[in-house]
């Protein structure tokens, strides 16, 4: 019997888009401290399959488990632990950079001062600037400390090097290689893998 | 609760920093019902016989207008996904937006009444029991028309079909709220029809939001 503590698994995973049939009999477990990489031409189904993976739609076939439970069946502080994020980053362009982090820091109930973590993704300058007025970048990285501020345990990102220039992109490994360090468990999607490859990654090919 | 308010601000933010948009229904409100008595003779007794259907049916086309768009934003921009993953359940969430959406529009619409009713020379007695009958019914139809943003979220042109499938079961809440104007206008007792009113809010405001959530789970799968 393994003594290891899967967090994430996944058991004869189907997914679909439509009528299409994009995986089939997808099986893998994450312990605490992976990362998985979805790696697959356009249109394969990475997207779809991360958000049968967030709980956003339901597999085909199969089942998805985080700790052990079903992800239809979690507790909310257990759906809390699942960070999503897709090509849009969910930020209110009417809203500054400060207004869009303390709202989702006051959502998931982590309130507080945001200054240090603004600053290491270098938007201290437009902190109180309408998202309206950011470039693509500083969007991503705004959408980036979003996650950050939810104290989430599981990332599943989706792209999340778009729009990012090499520091923000060597900011996002930097965050992913702590995240995981501290015990997160991380599954990205992405077309450049070679930037987020570390030992005992997870390849999932589509 | 503490995420039934979180959610209930930033929609409250969100709306006063888009006033034009607050502003159009209530402009439409105003336009139609002052498009009535242009058209129609200026008899005194036939602005009053249809004076109350008409700032009713305008009330309700103007809160369909109003929240036909109530999910599109969050869902087009990624907000929605991420409220669906946060700990607030999603019935509490629609709570929150659908009371936002009343307080910034619903409440307006009940302040402009008794001035706009003026122009059909409804008595002063009809105009605050009208106030009060909207007061009642306007939870009551941000719920409907919120299930029926809901359902078409997913859809580019969902407006026009919002119409369709929230307007026949607005049916009552006209019916009870013109008859409510109505016997006030003429002096007798009104307490009936805002009961039944009163009791429809309570039966929507309590079971439509969970119908608002799954429809929107669904919608967005």
């Amino acid at each position: 019997m393994s003594s290891v503590e899967y967090l994430l698994a996944s058991r004869s995973l189907a997914v679909t888009r439509g009528e299409v049939r994009l995986i089939n009999e997808l099986d893998f477990e994450l312990a605490q401290g992976q990362l998985a990489l979805v790696v697959g031409p356009n249109g394969s189904g990475k997207t779809s399959l991360l958000r049968v993976l967030a709980g956003l739609s339901a597999p085909a076939l199969g089942q998805v488990t985080w700790r052990g439970v079903e992800l239809h069946r979690l507790a909310p502080e257990q759906r809390s632990e699942l960070g999503y994020r897709g090509h849009f980053d969910g930020l209110k362009k009417d809203f500054t950079v400060t207004e869009n982090i303390e709202f989702y820091a006051r959502l998931s109930g982590h309130q507080g001062r945001h200054d240090q973590l603004m600053s290491d993704l270098s938007l201290t300058e437009v902190k109180d600037r309408q998202v309206r007025f950011l470039s693509a970048g500083q969007r991503r990285r705004t959408g980036l400390a979003t996650l950050k501020v939810g104290g989430t345990r599981l990332w599943l990102l989706d792209e999340p090097m778009t729009n990012l220039d090499a520091d923000g992109r060597s900011l996002l490994a930097g965050w992913l290689e702590a995240h995981l360090h501290d015990g997160g468990v991380a599954v990205v999607a992405t077309h450049q893998p070679d930037e987020l490859l570390r030992s005992g990654t997870l390849m999932i090919e589509l | 609760m503490t995420g039934f308010i979180v959610i209930l601000e930033r929609d409250l933010k969100l709306a006063f920093r888009r006033v034009s948009e607050l502003a159009n229904p209530l402009l439409f409100f105003v336009i139609v019902t002052s498009l009535f008595p242009l058209a129609l003779s200026p008899d005194r007794l036939l602005l009053q016989a249809v004076g109350a259907g008409v700032l009713w049916v305008a009330a309700l086309l103007s809160s369909l207008l109003a929240l036909e768009g109530l999910f599109r934003a969050d869902v087009e921009d990624g907000s929605m996904e991420q409220l669906m993953l946060s700990p607030v359940p999603l019935s509490i969430i629609v709570l929150a937006k659908i009371t936002a959406h009343w307080i910034v529009s619903g409440v307006p619409l009940i302040a402009l009444v008794p001035v706009v009713a003026l122009s059909f020379e409804l008595p002063a007695q009809a105009l605050w029991v009208m106030a009060a009958a909207l007061l009642l019914a306007t939870p009551t139809l941000s719920v409907l028309v919120s299930i029926g943003a809901a359902l078409t979220v997913s859809l580019k042109s969902g407006g026009s079909i919002i119409g369709l499938l929230v307007l026949p079961l607005c049916s009552p809440l006209l019916i009870f709220g013109a008859r409510a104007t109505d016997l006030a206008a003429q002096g007798e007792a009104v307490a009936g029809p805002l009961y039944l009113l009163g009791a429809l809010a309570v039966f929507s405001v309590s079971l439509g939001p969970l119908a608002a959530a799954a429809a929107l789970k669904v919608g967005l799968e």
